[in-house]
């Protein structure tokens, strides 16, 4: 383990003992981290490691042991409708766009929880002016757009909650990689903004250069972590994930 | 106009009275396996109690009509919401024989429990003037209208709220996967009872006025009601709703031509006919379509 740090304080998500069990099977076997106010935090792993299942877990959409503190606040409790409102939003793995839903109504969807209806439009163009894409295509089905039409609108859509923290699972997946760096460029240019990031990479190389910190995950347990740079010279690292 | 002509339209005006009920019923069945995957086989059932409703609002409160349709619509909607809460949720993970079972085992208590209570059928009021008109030899009853015309509306309406509203967008939603609906932040068991009430609001109303066009009502009037219906939703295509509304005329509309040419006897066993034949040509109805396999 590292004692490397990335410059942030305060603890936005705490996450404790985490032990998710599918099946009489545990995926997640005792997995605690933390996610700083204002960082951009990686896990990667091996296919199976238990990446999405945290991510379920956080979002409510699996049920748990241990705890999920997000700005101090036990989420155990909390339906997982909810969590959106209190400012968690998730870009799901495989997308999850609403195929029968046209662009504009799956962003609409997106802001159930909001109070501040009256702001819409103001978001629809600040997603708009990120993903010009989706402003021409606003009225298409959502089943129509294409793979990588489909992960801008799985990010525009988790935008539109106005979240403080997005995790986002495989936001790479599928694409090409012009793309692939497009949506990387997107994902630090929203953290800029002021959101916290949590994300879920296979593509370890480029998610470790734009990570503070990361956490590599095997088998349901945290077995390195450390400042993304750290992790980029690491040789368990570059053996495991970088394909060198 | 010349006989033909007009015996034709007849028939014609017929067939929309018995399509506006069974489009009302069959919406219910489409809305919920929309959303659940889900056939409930009770529904018909609603539809009955939904009738009875309407015989107790009539009778026992002695309420006109427009009361008594809202109350009998108020009332099969919390049926409906009763039946899933109670019956259905504790099974949305239980392998799908169990809930199908239970759909069917929860029509036979709504049958047998209005049974108890309503031995003998009971008569519907005739809670509307009814006015015939001549229309150069056809005749158009005011009742008739009254069901035509309010079916369309309730349909329209029903069209709106799943198309304009956010509601009915989440409604879509689920009904396209509901793994990652929560993750928008909407709370899926309050839509899916949103969607009961809804289905088994739109069966009291046609139980009301199916009521009103055949006045004898009995516990087992549910039944083939509601298989009809439940068929014109598969002819339509199943979970589409604009394709139960179609496909409920078109067996409105097979059903009355074959009681106009043939003996009454082969009703019936015609029209299933017409649309088993239908359902070979187009397997997933007129207006429903393969869903692309999602992983
Ligand atoms: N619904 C489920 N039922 C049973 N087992 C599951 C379920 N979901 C995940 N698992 C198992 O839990 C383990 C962790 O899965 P998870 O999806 O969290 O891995 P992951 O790290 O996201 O993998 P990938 O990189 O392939 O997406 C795997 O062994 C998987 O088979
Ligand atoms: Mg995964």
């Amino acid at each position: 383990m590292s004692n490397g740090t990335s410059g942030f304080e305060e603890i936005l998500l705490e996450v404790r003992d985490l032990v998710v069990v599918y099946d009489g099977i545990r995926a997640l076997q005792g997995v605690s981290f933390t996610v700083l106010k204002g960082e951009i935090v990686t896990l990667i792993g091996a296919n199976g490691a238990g990446k999405t299942s945290i991510l379920r877990a956080i979002s409510g959409l699996v049920p748990y042991q241990g705890a999920i503190l997000f700005e101090e606040r036990d989420l155990k409790r909390v339906p997982a409708h909810r969590i959106v409102g209190l400012g968690i939003a998730q870009v799901p793995e495989g997308r999850g766009i609403f195929g029968s839903l046209t662009v504009l109504e799956n962003l609409r969807l997106a802001t159930w929880q909001r109070a501040d209806k009256g702001e819409l439009e103001a978001d629809y163009d600040r997603v708009f002016q990120i993903f010009p894409r989706l402003r021409e295509r606003q009225h298409q089905a959502g089943g129509t757009l294409s793979g990588g039409e489909q992960q801008m609108l799985a990010v525009a859509r988790a935008l539109m909650s106005r979240g403080r923290l997005m995790l986002l699972d495989e936001p790479s997946m599928g694409l090409s990689p012009r793309l692939v760096q497009d949506i990387f460029r997107v994902i630090e240019e929203i953290n800029r903004t002021g959101v916290t990031i949590l994300l879920v990479e296979q593509n370890a190389n480029m998610a470790l250069r734009i990570a503070s910190r990361a956490y590599v995950l095997e088998t349901g347990s945290v077995m390195l972590s450390g400042t993304g740079r750290e992790l980029l010279g690491d040789p368990r690292v570059k053996e495991a994930y970088l394909g060198a | 106009m010349s006989e033909g002509i007009v015996y034709w339209l007849q028939q014609v005006l017929n067939a929309l009275q018995l399509g506006s009920i069974y489009a009302l019923i069959a919406l219910g069945y489409t809305m919920v396996y929309g959303i659940l995957t889900m056939i409930n086989f009770a529904h018909g059932d609603v539809f009955m109690v939904g009738a009875f409703f309407c015989f107790l609002a009539a009778v026992y409160l002695g309420l006109p009509f427009v009361p008594t349709l809202l109350l009998t619509m108020l009332g099969a909607a919390l049926l409906g919401v009763m039946i899933e809460r109670l019956a259905y949720k504790p099974l949305r993970h239980a392998p799908r024989v169990s809930a199908i079972i239970t759909a069917l085992g929860v029509g036979i208590f709504l049958e047998n429990f209005t049974l108890a209570l309503a031995p003998y059928p009971k008569n519907i009021p005739m809670l509307l003037e009814n006015v015939t008109w001549n229309l150069g030899g056809v005749s158009l009853s005011s009742l008739q209208l009254i069901i035509i015309l309010l079916s369309l509306g309730l349909m329209f309406l029903l069209d709106f709220v799943v198309h304009r509203t956010p509601v009915g967008m989440a409604m879509r939603a689920i009904s396209w996967d509901k793994t990652f609906v929560p993750l928008m932040g909407v709370p899926v068991d309050l839509i899916i009872s949103i969607t009961f009430a809804i289905g088994a609001g739109l069966a009291g109303a046609a139980g009301t006025m199916y009521g009103l066009a055949y006045p004898v009502i009995d516990p087992y009037m549910g039944i083939m009601v509601g298989w009809k219906a439940f068929i014109s939703a598969v002819v339509g295509g199943i979970g589409n709703i604009r394709g139960a509304m179609i496909g409920a005329y078109i067996l409105g509309g097979v059903e009355i031509m074959v009681a106009a040419f043939l003996p009454s006897t082969y009703r019936d066993f015609v029209a299933f006919t017409l649309l088993l034949l239908l359902l070979i040509v187009r397997p997933y109805g007129i207006l429903g379509s393969p869903r692309i396999q999602k992983v």
